[in-house]
């Protein structure tokens, strides 16, 4: 196989990286006049034509979702940038943001053009401290160079970018839970509808963006839609509501492999080239007992499913929620996979919004069973309550308000129906090594 | 006398311009005095909902749902370490490395040292997976670290 030659990190190991001389010096922001003086729609046409899937989890189509705006509305229209990153396992945004932020101020100006909007607001997680040093001082560049502000490079186009940074939760990575938090309120995701689109950050119509999809933006307006197109997955002929899988991703890879990396690649690449090819193998010489193919809350890829195509369709047809933000964690042979989940559920718990009952009361007990089958005082008949706990919450039953509750339910449900009988033997045995008295005792 | 220096007040009044609306100045506010304080405590909230025209209830209602904020009976050490205990980290050792640390230093995750130099955290994942088991450093990542790299930072504070 060619090696695919990156773009969207394409920059990161120049000298200087992130300032605006080694960006303009590589031809960052060289159309940029250009694309200001376009028709918005034309733009949002280009973007909506390259088939730019968002790359923050939910996989919605980018310019479709810009067309969703009210026609002629005054203003203010408002863009979020998403950069809260949070999913465990993911950190892409993180090397965008800190190697190379003008590749993404340039998506943020592109996109703020064809939504008519001049206030960006980018939500930024505390604990990216480098990122929002590399930001800040972009930003100021820019302002400094005319690139931002008023009347940017003459074309009457005006935008101010405004760094907000969060507090640590998860929550305020789902759209509307980030805008509430942005709004100085406590991180509770809202009742949809309406659509941030027509009613999102202080009322105004609202897109929220991920950090990924914009720094695409810029390479699709650089390169064209045909460019995007020529990489990834086409549509499958027989699914006619299947938009494809165009375009580079950031694939991120951790836990038991050799080299954890964050590596470029066609949309559409497997588990098993990126664990084999790219992360140097799993670690000590194991094998592959699980993976988590895109942050845990879309569940357990196993090992006989690593030829899963790790594009949006693909995770989906082996069980899992989807693509998700295509962070792949590898887990090996020796571990326990009760130890894993019990580790994605206790996750959840903590960052519940509690807002639902059924996410609030269901994270908290499938992390209370799992403490039970740890201690020793499980039984096998709690794998089916966990799988009927698991499988009352979240959006696709309809039951709660944000898909945080269906991420928590599914690698609950990926793992008792991909491993039970592992799950069966740790009950079985755990059981085994504690005394009834010690159970007894624990009980109480 | 006011809790708040005159320097954050203006501080927090800078953030005005960037929102259309005060409220938005919530979190910004929380951190500028919560990073100068190493807490915020009542009196902060009052003062800081005064700022921005909010009862102090909605300030506290915001402040305590981000676990991130210490109230005045918790304040801060100088300096705060978080170790990861996400998914990439555990399967790397950043349980045990949580656990060490713990014991080395005779502070449970969210307390200080007696002699106020860190407060130790756990974290969830800090976004830096591909160094894991990873810490933060107040806001500075550190990655690939062991018992040994971990101490190290924090007795170099
Ligand atoms: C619980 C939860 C957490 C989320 N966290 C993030 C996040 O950290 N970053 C992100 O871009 N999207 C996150 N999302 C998805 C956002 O709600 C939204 O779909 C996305 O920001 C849209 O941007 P995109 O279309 O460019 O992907 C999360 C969703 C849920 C339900
Ligand atoms: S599903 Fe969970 S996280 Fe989402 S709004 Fe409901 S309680 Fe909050
Ligand atoms: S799991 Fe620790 S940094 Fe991601």
């Amino acid at each position: 196989m060619a090696v695919f030659e990156p773009v969207l990190l394409a920059r990161i190991n120049r000298p200087d990286s992130a300032t605006l001389k080694s960006y303009q010096a590589d031809g960052g922001y060289a159309r940029l006049k250009e694309i200001l003086s376009m028709a918005p729609a034309d733009v949002t046409n280009i973007v909506k034509d390259s088939g730019l899937r968002g790359r923050g989890g939910a996989g919605f189509p980018c310019g479709l979702k810009w067309t969703f705006l009210p026609k002629d509305h005054p203003g203010p229209i408002y863009l979020c940038i998403n950069a809260d990153e949070s999913e465990p396992g993911t950190f892409n945004n993180r090397i965008l943001m800190e190697k190379d932020p003008h590749q993404l101020i340039e998506g943020i100006m592109i996109a703020c053009h064809a939504i008519r909007s001049s206030n960006a607001y980018l939500y930024l997680r505390y604990e990216y401290g480098t990122s929002y040093r590399a930001l800040d001082a972009a930003v100021k560049e820019c302002y400094g160079a005319g690139l931002l502000g008023k009347n940017i490079l003459g074309t009457g186009f005006n935008l101010d970018i405004v760094l907000h940074r969060g507090a640590g939760a998860y929550i305020c990575g789902e759209e509307t839970g980030l805008i509430e938090s942005l709004e100085g309120k406590r991180a509770w995701p809202r009742i949809k509808p309406p659509f941030p689109a027509i009613e999102g950050l202080f009322r105004k119509p609202t897109i929220v963006n991920n950090v990924e999809t914009l720094c695409c933006v810029t390479q699709i307006l650089k390169r064209g839609k045909e460019w995007f197109q020529s990489i990834g997955v086409p549509p499958d002929p027989a699914n006619p509501r299947d938009p494809g899988s165009y375009g580079p991703k950031l694939y991120c890879v951790s836990g038991h492999v050799n080299k954890p990396c964050c590596v470029e690649l066609p949309l559409g690449v497997t588990a098993r080239e990126l664990i084999e090819e790219h992360a140097g193998g799993v670690w000590k010489g194991r094998k592959v007992k699980a993976v988590v193919p895109g942050g845990i809350s879309m569940g357990f890829l196993s090992a006989a499913e690593l030829d899963t195509k790790l594009d949006f369709a693909g995770p989906g047809k082996a069980g899992c929620l989807g693509l998700g933000t295509a962070a792949v964690v590898v887990v090996d042979d020796q571990t326990s996979m009760v130890d894993v989940l019990y580790n994605c559920c206790r996750f959840m718990s903590h960052e519940s919004c509690g807002q639902c009952t059924p996410c609030r009361e269901g994270t908290s007990w499938m992390t209370r069973i799992l403490e039970r089958i740890r201690a020793g005082q499980g039984k096998v008949e709690d794998l089916n309550l966990l799988t009927e706990v698991a499988g009352s919450m979240g959006i696709i039953p309809g039951t709660t308000i944000c898909g945080l509750s269906d991420g928590a339910a599914w690698p609950v449900k990926n793992a008792i129906s991909k491993f039970r009988s592992e799950f069966e033997e740790y009950i079985t045995s755990r059981r085994a090594s504690v005394t009834s008295a010690q159970r007894l005792m624990a009980a109480h | 006398m006011s809790v708040l220096t005159e320097e954050l007040r203006e501080r927090i009044k800078a953030e005005f311009p960037k929102y259309p609306s005060k409220r938005a100045v919530t979190l910004p506010a929380l951190h500028i005095v919560h990073d100068a304080m190493r807490a915020v405590s009542t009196g902060a909230i009052e003062e800081i909902a005064e700022l921005l025209e909010l009862h102090p209830s909605e300030v506290h209602d915001t402040m305590s749902f981000y676990n991130f904020f210490k109230d005045e009976k918790h304040p801060l050490g100088r300096h705060r370490v978080w170790v990861c205990r996400s998914i990439s980290c555990m399967l790397r050792g950043g349980e045990e490395l949580l656990e060490k640390l713990a014991e080395k230093y005779g502070v449970h995750p969210g307390q200080t040292t007696a002699d106020g130099k860190f407060t130790l955290e756990f974290a969830e994942c800090l976004g830096a997976c591909e160094g894991a088991p990873c810490i933060l450093l107040n806001d500075e990542c550190h990655m690939d670290m062991t018992d040994q790299s971990a101490s190290e930072l924090i007795n170099r504070l």
